[in-house]
Parts: structure tokens; C-alpha cells; sequence
């Protein structure tokens, strides 16, 4: 699975500290196993946004503030943002568990403090991801992401985190017979 | 240039000289750790999509059964047997079965499986509490865990150190869990976002190991990848026995770099609370008491520890939970529960009217047990009260320390624990 060069999508705008019970309430790990499910309750411990979920899109972009994805360790948090049907996530800053999650997943999470501030719900937006720049065409305007590390750039370019581990136990099956 | 221990650990854990914050790293990991919710997923992932056959070192694992269990359903008993399984057929040696462990992060420690100097990562957001043993430790994903199981490494970040300097000795009934509450006021819940929190100063040195747990536990409600406690005398005597394998603590170099430093005066620091609905809510207790509350809970891996049973069964000793309230007491460990059954504390909690129920993590995480409804008001002894962590979306979460929580459960409403008891009774830690 490989990314795609450019997106477009609408945008889901939420706030800031938007913790992972919020993003998945901790009763549907028992999805953990089943991204479809999990995807249709994505959101849905944010207060007001009952049935979210339902609203989106496939492409569709989501904004948020400062922080998102603090709280928990469970991976099933991206899994479900992606689950739901959101292409890619914009945001100020993330919680470190998150953000490794999502770059271990190869799932493309973008940080913009210029883009988490200026856009607006329902803006159409383009992100191309190679040269890192937010197209906001409800507003006409164009906001800069922060580049990856390149160690982050080349998990998300393999499809994460699996492509690599299997690349490595082969490394290790050869240097053992040899 | 000096190293902090954090670095210190890191660059040894890779094999280099030295390391610096921003370095990307691959690591040796000396300790891991899953539970029922988060090693299915690791074991599928490792097995299914990974393709490895085994673990790298199952005698560096170890698993807890404690997030949904015992089973409050068929879909987590499903999660607990492939927790069960997969542990079994991958010979991991510390597995911890449903009634003879607990909460991972209380479970660990106490068997002196994660240690000084160490590299410690655990699919689970509070793993960070390790570091009151000063080790390096911190929380991790699924895949993450199962790229750790097949490989026995992992990629890091370097982290910035932040230094947190306390001085002075906490008052009479404040405790760590209101000193790292009124942290985390300060800084905010993304304070220390991604960073090392270095915890040192003449205040922890007249704070014991199980205190300790609860203020390094609390690191990742200000963001921190990991907090970290300096080796002393406590440290030893904590481990003296119980540490199963041999260990080199690490020390901050004099010279090395903190990205900032903050002081605190802890005998500054009053009794307090974080209010609904985020853990950096921080207020004094005079200000919300009289708060009527639906139920108390005492319990999770901050707060409820053996230490924290006695002051909780101190304060309600003689007493009975208030109309109206409702109180509930999870023990954080199969071994607490044996040593409170030993020292009567459960007596008095069921005279008191308390439910008491097996070591889990139970009602912290709105996993069974004590999950609340909407609109309901409750004080809690564990770390987080984002909006929906207790169940509903609407219920009000307030955060104390065990004996706040057993006086407001005496009385109904949020109370100071002098109202109930004159005095903590000499002796009781
Ligand atoms: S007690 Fe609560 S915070 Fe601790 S591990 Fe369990 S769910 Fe997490």
C-alpha cells in the first residue's frame, strides 16, 4: 500500500486535546480486530458530534487543534479515524502514541498549525504530499506542513511499520543461514 | 556534553557513544509488556502480517489480563483467550492469569521485573510509571509491540528533557497524587508533550516507591513520553529482594542539557483535585468542596496501590458510605488485595458499604464495573477524566488522592479528609 501523491477531500474541523476516549471510547476495543466497526464510532465520544461518523465522506480530511490523539495507547484510534473514511489528518500537534501510530500504520498524518487554525468545517481542501502544502480552495488559500523526519518518511512511503519488520526478520533469516 | 539518564539510557539501548534529543534511533529492548486489549491485535499482527514465528525473548515479556477481565462479555472473553493463547503457544514467562495478577502497571513493579537503567516499553499509555525505577519507559502501539516482539528493538525519538525540581516536604495530608495533579495544572496536558520528565529534588526522598509509581504514572496526562526518578536509597530497598534480574542505575550527568527547568515549592502545594473534564484542570480542594457526588471510586494504577488502601481505610474506619453515594474499591493487584485481606482493610470497607471488587482496571476506563450514566458526578482516585473516560460523555469526573475519595464518600460530597479523621493514625503509608 503506497500513498497517494495528492487528496482531496472535505474537512471535519474539531479542537484541541481531543483525547483518544473521545476519538474511540475504550468499550469498542472490543473491535479492535474489525476497522469497518470501528469506524462507525469514530468520534463519537465528542460531545455533540452523536452520529459523526455517518456524516463522512470517503476522502474526507480532518482538522484538529493542538494535542490530538493524547490519552491512551490504543492504536484503535487512528485505525478508526481512517475507519470512518477520513483520507488524512491535519492538526496542530499530536500526542507521540498517536502520531507513532499513525506513521506505523503508514496512515498520512499532517502537522500544520497554519492549516489547524485557518480552515473551516467543510472547506475543500487538496493536500499534495510530496512537497507538503495544504490547498484551501473555500478560502483560497495555501498553508505549509512540517516535513517528517526522513527514518518517518521512508515508514510511511514503505506502508509502515509491517513492511519494515518483515524486511528485517529476512535480513536476519539470511545472515543466519550464512 | 553531559547526558541525562534518559539519554544515557537511550544511547547505551542503541549502542552508541552518545545520543541527542531529535536523534532518530533503533533500540534494544530490555522489558515489554501487553494486555487483553492490546496483544490480540499485536499477536495477529505479528504472526499474521510480520510473519514471525516467535518471540525474540518470551523471558522479556510480560502479559496482564486486566482492561475487560475477567471477561464483562463475550467479545472481551474473546480478547482474553486470545490474550491466553497466544501467550501460552509463544512460552511467555510472565503471564498473569485473571485473579493472580491485576493492572499491568502495578503488577510489573511489584514482581521487580522492570528495572533500573532499563528500556521498557508497554502497549499501554501509563507504561511511563515504570520510570519511578528509573528506567526508561514508555508507552507504545499494537504494531509497535508486535515489531518489538519479533525484533526485540525498536525506533525512537530522542526526547528533550524537562527537569522538574521539588523542594520541601509535602503538608500533612497532600500527597504525590496531589502534587502531580497541581504539575500537571501548571504545565497542561500537553506540557511536556513528547518529552522527558525528569522528577528529582529533596521532596521525593520522603515519598516511598508506591507514592512514587503514582506521580511517574501521571507523566502522560502532561504528554511525556516518559517520567523518570533518580536511583536512591528507596529505589533500593524497593528492589532488595524482589528484582529478578541484575541492574546498573543511571545517573544525570551535572553538565547535561534540560530544555528548561521548572522549581516547585511542594510544601506549597495544598490538597486538590483536576475537575471535569481533563486532567490539567487543576483547583484547590476549598474550592469544589461540597460537590455532590453519585458515586466514588477508588482504584487504577495511580491510586490504589496497598498504601493507598490504608489511608483510604483509615479515614473511612467507623464509618458508612453516605446515602445517595456509592462507593467502589478495586484493588490494583491480586497481591494488594491478599495483603489488604491480611491487614483487615477489606473489613472495613464492606462495613463501610463498599463494593469490592477483584484487581482490575474495572470502572477507570469505563470498562465495567462502576461505568457511569449520563449526567452522573464522580470522584476518582485514577489519572484521566476526558470527556466519555468513565462512560458517559456527559458523566463529571473529578480526580483526588484515596483520601479525599474514602471522605467524600463518607459524606456524599467532595470533603477534606480532616472532616472525617482528625489525623492520619502515625505510621500509616
Ligand atoms: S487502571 Fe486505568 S489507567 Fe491504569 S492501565 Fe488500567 S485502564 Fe489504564
Amino acid at each position: 500500500m503506497t500513498l497517494p501523491k495528492v487528496i482531496r477531500g472535505k474537512a471535519w474541523k474539531f479542537g484541541a486535546n481531543i483525547d483518544t476516549d473521545q476519538i474511540i471510547p475504550a468499550k469498542y476495543a472490543i473491535y479492535s480486530l474489525d476497522e469497518i466497526e470501528l469506524g462507525k464510532h469514530a468520534m463519537e465520544g465528542v460531545p455533540d458530534r452523536d452520529g459523526w461518523a455517518a456524516g463522512v465522506e470517503a476522502g474526507d480530511i480532518l482538522v484538529a487543534g493542538s494535542n490530538f490523539g493524547c490519552g491512551s495507547s490504543r492504536e484503535i484510534a487512528p485505525i478508526a479515524i481512517r475507519g470512518a473514511g477520513i483520507s488524512l489528518v491535519i492538526a496542530d500537534s499530536y500526542a507521540r502514541i498517536f502520531f507513532r501510530n499513525a506513521i506505523n500504520l503508514g496512515y498520512p498524518i499532517l502537522q500544520s498549525p497554519q492549516a489547524a487554525e485557518a480552515v473551516v468545517e467543510g472547506d475543500e481542501l487538496e493536500v499534495d504530499l510530496e512537497q507538503g502544502i495544504i490547498r484551501d480552495f473555500t478560502r483560497s488559500d495555501e498553508y505549509r506542513c512540517e516535513a517528517f523526519p526522513p527514518f518517518m518518511n521512508e515508514l510511511l512511503k514503505m506502508g509502515g511499520l509491517v513492511p519494515w519488520v518483515r524486511e528485517r526478520l529476512r535480513e536476519r533469516r539470511l545472515a543466519a543461514r550464512a | 556534553m553531559g547526558m541525562t539518564m534518559t539519554e544515557k539510557i537511550l544511547a547505551r539501548a542503541s549502542g552508541r557513544e552518545s545520543v541527542r534529543p531529535g536523534d532518530l534511533i533503533l533500540a534494544k529492548i530490555d522489558f515489554a509488556m501487553g494486555h487483553d486489549l492490546t496483544i490480540p491485535p499485536a499477536g495477529k499482527i505479528m504472526r499474521e502480517q510480520m510473519g514471525a514465528e516467535k518471540i525474540w525473548d518470551p523471558d522479556r515479556v510480560a502479559v496482564t489480563q486486566d482492561h475487560f477481565q475477567p471477561a464483562k462479555d463475550a467479545a472481551s472473553a474473546t480478547l482474553g483467550r486470545l490474550t491466553r493463547e497466544f501467550s501460552h503457544q509463544m512460552g511467555i514467562k510472565w503471564y498473569f492469569e485473571v485473579g493472580q495478577g491485576g493492572i499491568c502497571h502495578t503488577v510489573l513493579p511489584e514482581n521487580g521485573l522492570v528495572l533500573p537503567g532499563e528500556l521498557v516499553v508497554g502497549a499501554d499509555s501509563h507504561s511511563c510509571t515504570y520510570g519511578a525505577l528509573n528506567n526508561f519507559a514508555t508507552g507504545i502501539g499494537s504494531t509497535d509491540l508486535a515489531c518489538v516482539m519479533a525484533l526485540g528493538e525498536l525506533w525512537f525519538r530522542v526526547p528533550e528533557t524537562l527537569k522538574f525540581v521539588y523542594h520541601n516536604r509535602l503538608q500533612e495530608w497532600v500527597e504525590a497524587k496531589d502534587l502531580i495533579l497541581y504539575v500537571i495544572g501548571k504545565i497542561g496536558v500537553d506540557g511536556a508533550r513528547s518529552k522527558a520528565m525528569e522528577q528529582v529534588g529533596e521532596t521525593l526522598k520522603y515519598i516511598d516507591m508506591e507514592a512514587r509509581l503514582t506521580i511517574t504514572n501521571m507523566a502522560i496526562e502532561a504528554g511525556a513520553k516518559n517520567g523518570i526518578l533518580e536511583f536512591d536509597e528507596v529505589t533500593k530497598e524497593y528492589l532488595d529482594g524482589r528484582a529478578k534480574r541484575p541492574y546498573t542505575p543511571v545517573f544525570s550527568d551535572p553538565d547535561a542539557e534540560y530544555e528548561k527547568v521548572f522549581e516547585f515549592d511542594a510544601a506549597a502545594v495544598e490538597l486538590g483535585v483536576a475537575k471535569p473534564m481533563s486532567p490539567d484542570n487543576y483547583a484547590p480542594l476549598s474550592e469544589v468542596i461540597g460537590t455532590r457526588l453519585d458515586q466514588v471510586f477508588i482504584g487504577s494504577c495511580t491510586n490504589s496501590r496497598i498504601t493507598d488502601l490504608r489511608r483510604a481505610a483509615a479515614v473511612l474506619e467507623g464509618h458508612k458510605v453516605a446515602a445517595g453515594c456509592r462507593l467502589i474499591i478495586t484493588p490494583s493487584s491480586h497481591q494488594v488485595a491478599i495483603q489488604a485481606e491480611k491487614e483487615g482493610l477489606i473489613r472495613t470497607f464492606l462495613a463501610a458499604g463498599a463494593a469490592w471488587t477483584t484487581a482490575t482496571c474495572g470502572a477507570c476506563l469505563g470498562g465495567h464495573m462502576g461505568v457511569l450514566g449520563e449526567g452522573e458526578v464522580c470522584l476518582s482516585t485514577t489519572n484521566r477524566n476526558f470527556p466519555g473516560r468513565m462512560g458517559h460523555p456527559k458523566a463529571m469526573v473529578y480526580l483526588s488522592n484515596p483520601a479525599v475519595a474514602a471522605a467524600s464518600a463518607v459524606t456524599g460530597v467532595i470533603t477534606h479528609p480532616s472532616e472525617v479523621l482528625k489525623h492520619m493514625p502515625a505510621g500509616i503509608r
